[in-house]
């Protein structure tokens, strides 16, 4: 009883800063990697659900952002070393999303604060946690931002400011493309609204990537039954060895 | 048309993977090499995984190797007993890399060491095989009689075996020692070990060019199939939708490649084989010389 009329409180209080609420749709709900895969777009839309007018100052801003399963990533630095480039130095990165964007209605600075952008970890730089580097090095952060460039080149990371369209203050979408090198697992799409730096309302959703058919049935048995797995790459390439070489005599006597 | 390869997680184009089987099929064939050195490399280039590269280049040496030792087997220029030796020395040797290959990996800059040994092998015998079969051709322009192969050290150890098809009779020893040093580095370098075995065969061993190309092609199927096994079961990484692609090609140019073998002169064979290992040897010099675009790379370690 009493934790009724709490929460029935809470929400009451709550009411007037949830003002303004997002809801989101996506194109698709999973992508499916088959043989012919070759990158995937996903549209996401929404719209600003609300009670009151709409506020004109701030401006309401949107920005989208669709991250990959996280994981721990090794960046090396070469030097050279009796002429040679040799790989030197290496910081492991904690966590960092295998694939990262994030679009935004306006230009960055005018979407969100720095305070804001460190507390929901919405920048691509701000996603990446990269707890401590080794003592012996000094500058980590260059790794951190070689990570980022390096993906970037890769189309594994996109920062795209201006690329949500947002209609009256009211609906909005935008298209993130994923390119073929993706990898497998839970991609978690995030719909932000800000007014003025700060974050009003927020709402995430879920994107399965996964592999089916063939690929998703080799891939099984490579991770369950390596030994099976083995055999049948050899017999296949034996099977063809002995093939081609068969058919060549036919072609030739033929 | 894109590829999505599984096990790699990477989509590439089709018909570049099938021309490439393509072209290293037909050098298997001209040269018995396996042609890891080369397809090792150039799947690299297309960013491939090198973990996933290393361990389907293996299996596809598997493919492109029976078929050209059929051929070869069809013209008698492989010597089984030859191959039988070599083989039982390769796979000791195959086994022993592995073991040195993982006790590298735990100290770091195994990838380096790779590069290293390739750089040294390659240069090493495409330099002496060139200036060999340089002088070799000089020689046999001036019209002068080519010299009678001469008994030297190898001659005199025990466990003597008669190898009629190479016209040797020769102690087991030697193949057996060739055998599984080829092995081993092999198994570092992640190549099927043609191109040391086969000037290995020449020169230390004295087997004629013809029976050499045959019998390693033999051995070399079956260090390959042990490494792809090998690879399969400790790192899961063949990626046998890749390897189908790129054997399709590499059987069709191992046809091709042993026909043009069979009409080109030994020492004409040896040249080319010579120029191509430096040219590889070359290329992957400059990559350790020059100042990379990005001194950065991303690891593997931690996916």
């Amino acid at each position: 009883m009493m934790r009724a009329l709490l929460l029935l409180l809470l929400s009451l209080v709550a009411l007037p800063l949830r003002a303004e609420e997002v809801v989101m749709g996506l194109s698709k709900d999973s992508v499916n990697i088959t043989a012919d895969f070759d990158g995937s777009e996903i549209l996401i839309f929404g719209a600003v659900k609300r009670e009151a007018p709409i506020r004109s100052d701030p401006p309401l801003q949107v920005i989208v952002t669709v991250a990959g399963p996280v994981t721990p990533a090794t960046v090396w630095r070469k030097e050279r070393r009796l002429g040679i480039w040799v790989n030197t130095d290496a910081v492991e990165i904690d966590a960092a999303p295998s694939f990262y964007a994030v679009a935004t209605s306006a230009a960055w600075g005018d979407v969100i604060s720095e305070v804001e952008d460190l507390r929901h970890r919405v920048s691509v730089a701000r996603a990446i946690r990269s707890v401590g580097a080794p003592m012996n090095i000094e500058d980590s952060q260059s790794f951190t931002d070689a990570l980022i460039r390096l993906r970037e080149s890769k189309g594994l990371y996109q920062q795209r400011p201006n690329t949500v369209e947002l209609r009256d203050s009211t609906l909005f979408d935008t298209a993130i493309s994923m390119p073929a090198n993706i990898v497998e697992g839970e991609y978690t799409t995030r719909v932000y609204l800000t007014r003025g730096g700060r974050v009003v309302s927020q709402h995430a959703s879920v994107i399965q990537v996964g592999k089916v058919g063939l690929e998703r049935w080799l891939f099984n048995l490579s991770r369950n039954q390596p030994p099976l797995y083995g055999l049948l790459s050899l017999v296949i390439a034996i099977a063809a060895g002995w093939g081609a070489s068969a058919a060549l005599r036919a072609l030739k006597s033929g | 048309m894109q590829i999505y390869l599984p096990i790699a997680e990477v989509s590439v184009n089709i018909f570049l993977l099938f021309g490439l089987g393509g072209l290293v099929g037909i050098l298997s064939g001209m040269f018995g090499v396996g042609g890891g050195f080369l397809i090792t490399p150039l799947l690299f280039f297309m960013g491939i995984p090198p973990a996933v590269a290393v361990a389907t280049g293996a299996n596809q040496i598997v493919a492109s190797s029976v078929s050209g030792v059929l051929a070869h087997l069809k013209r008698r220029t492989v010597d089984l007993r030859m191959g039988t030796v070599l083989l039982c020395g390769g796979l000791v040797g195959a086994a022993l890399g592995v073991w040195i290959f993982n006790l590298l990996k735990q100290l770091g800059q195994v990838d380096l060491l790779v590069r290293l040994c390739y750089v040294v092998f390659l240069g090493i015998i495409g330099g002496l095989m060139f200036i060999e079969s340089l002088n070799a051709l000089r020689r046999s322009k001036k019209g002068a009689v080519p010299k009678r192969r001469h008994h030297g050290w190898v001659h005199g150890l025990p466990f003597k075996m008669r190898f009629r098809t190479s016209g040797l009779y020769i102690s087991a020893i030697p193949p057996l020692l060739v055998g599984l040093s080829v092995g081993v580095l092999s198994a570092i370098m992640g190549v099927g070990g043609g191109f040391i075995m086969v000037p290995a065969m020449i020169y230390l061993l004295g087997m004629p060019t013809k029976v050499v190309v045959g019998t390693s092609l033999f051995q070399i199927i079956f260090v390959t199939a042990f490494t792809t096994m090998a690879h399969a079961i400790t790192s899961q990484t063949v990626d046998v939708l890749l390897a189908l692609v790129l054997l399709i090609g590499g059987v069709i140019g191992a046809q091709f490649g042993t026909a043009i073998g069979t009409r080109l002169k030994a020492e004409q064979l040896r040249i080319a084989l010579a120029s191509l290992v430096l040219l590889v040897c070359f290329k992957l010099a400059l990559d350790l010389f020059l100042t990379p675009a990005d001194l950065y790379e991303l690891g593997t370690g931690g996916e």
